[in-house]
C-alpha cells in the first residue's frame, strides 16, 4: 500500500526523470537484456544494441508511460487501460519479466540518482513498479 | 559448475577489492530492513526497528551488515566452487537460524543497489550482471542445503 507521502515522491522522482526518459529507459532496457539474456526474445525485430535510435525510442515510451501512470496512482487502472489490451492481447509478455524489467529500473534510478535512491524511494519505488506491473497484467486472463 | 568468464571474474574481484566493506555492509542491510519490513523478522534481538531512523542508528543493524558482507569474501575467494564453500552455512541459516531463503536474493538486490548508488555510471549493464550473476549463485548455495 503506498502512502500519500510515498505517491507525492514517486511523482516527484518522475518528474524530475521525464527529461531523460530516453536515457533512464534505454539504460534499464540494456541491463535488463545483459543480465537476463531470455527478456530479448521478445525484441528480434527491434536493434537493442547500444545506443541504438529503437532502444532510446523504446525505453522513452516506457519510461514516459511509468510517469504519466505516477501522476496519479489511484487511477493506474484506468490510465493504463489501453496498455493493458496491448499487452493482453498483442504483445503478450510473460509478466515474469516485469519483475526483471523493474528490478532492472531500480538499478538505472539507484546509478542515476546515487545517495538520492534512500531506502524510503527505493521502497515507495518498488511497491509502485509492482503495481503498475500488476495492472498491466490484468487483463492476461 | 558455474562457469565464470576472465571478464566475470575480474569484475567480480575488482569490485570486492575496491569496496569499504564498514559503509556498504551495515548500508545494505538497513536497506534490506526499509524496503522489505518482513525481513525484520529475524533481528527482534537486535533492539529497536521501529522507523527508518531507528533501523539505520542501530549499531547490531551496522555490525551484522559488515558481518554478513565479509561472508562473502569466501565466495570470491573460491568462485570456482561456491556450493560447498557455503554448504555449512547453509546448514545454519536452514536448521539454526530458520530463514526462509527467498530472504537472501532480497538482500543481494538491495547490496547491487548500493553497489549501484556508490558507483554510478560505473556499474555499467555487463558489471551489473556479472555481479548478480554472482549473487545468484551464492544464493543459491546458501539454500542449497535446506530441506
Amino acid at each position: 500500500m503506498l502512502s500519500k507521502k510515498e505517491k507525492a515522491l514517486i511523482a516527484e522522482i518522475w518528474e524530475s526523470l521525464s527529461p531523460v526518459a530516453e536515457d533512464i529507459g534505454s539504460d534499464a532496457l540494456l541491463r535488463m537484456f545483459a543480465s537476463f539474456p531470455g527478456t530479448k526474445t521478445y525484441f528480434s525485430h527491434l536493434d537493442i544494441s547500444p545506443n541504438s535510435s529503437h532502444l532510446r525510442t523504446h525505453g522513452k515510451k516506457i519510461v514516459l508511460a511509468i510517469a504519466d501512470g505516477a501522476k496519479d496512482i489511484s487511477q493506474l487502472t484506468v490510465s493504463l487501460a489501453p496498455l493493458q489490451t496491448l499487452h493482453a492481447y498483442q504483445l503478450r509478455i510473460d509478466p515474469t519479466n516485469f519483475k526483471l524489467f523493474s528490478q532492472c529500473m531500480l538499478v538505472t534510478l539507484a546509478c542515476h540518482l546515487g545517495e538520492d535512491f534512500t531506502p524510503i524511494a527505493h521502497a515507495a519505488m518498488d511497491k509502485y513498479l509492482s503495481a503498475f506491473a500488476a495492472v498491466l497484467a490484468e487483463k492476461y486472463r | 559448475m558455474v562457469e565464470w568468464t576472465e571478464q566475470e571474474r575480474s569484475i567480480i574481484t575488482g569490485i570486492f577489492a575496491n569496496l569499504s566493506y564498514e559503509e556498504i555492509g551495515p548500508k545494505a542491510l538497513v536497506r534490506c530492513l526499509i524496503v522489505y519490513p518482513w525481513t525484520q523478522r529475524y533481528f527482534s534481538s537486535f533492539g529497536n526497528l521501529y522507523n527508518a531512523e531507528a533501523i539505520r542508528g542501530n549499531p547490531n543493524v551496522a555490525a551484522h551488515g559488515i558481518k554478513v558482507l565479509h561472508g562473502l569474501d569466501r565466495a570470491v575467494k573460491n568462485m570456482d566452487n561456491i556450493k560447498a564453500t557455503y554448504a555449512e552455512l547453509s546448514v545454519l541459516h536452514s536448521e539454526k537460524l530458520h530463514v526462509d531463503p527467498d530472504n537472501f536474493r532480497l538482500l543481494a538486490d538491495c547490496l547491487t543497489i548500493e553497489i549501484a548508488a556508490k558507483l554510478g555510471t560505473a556499474f555499467t549493464a555487463d558489471t551489473q550482471a556479472a555481479f548478480q550473476k554472482f549473487l545468484a549463485v551464492v544464493v543459491s548455495a546458501l539454500g542449497r542445503q535446506y530441506h
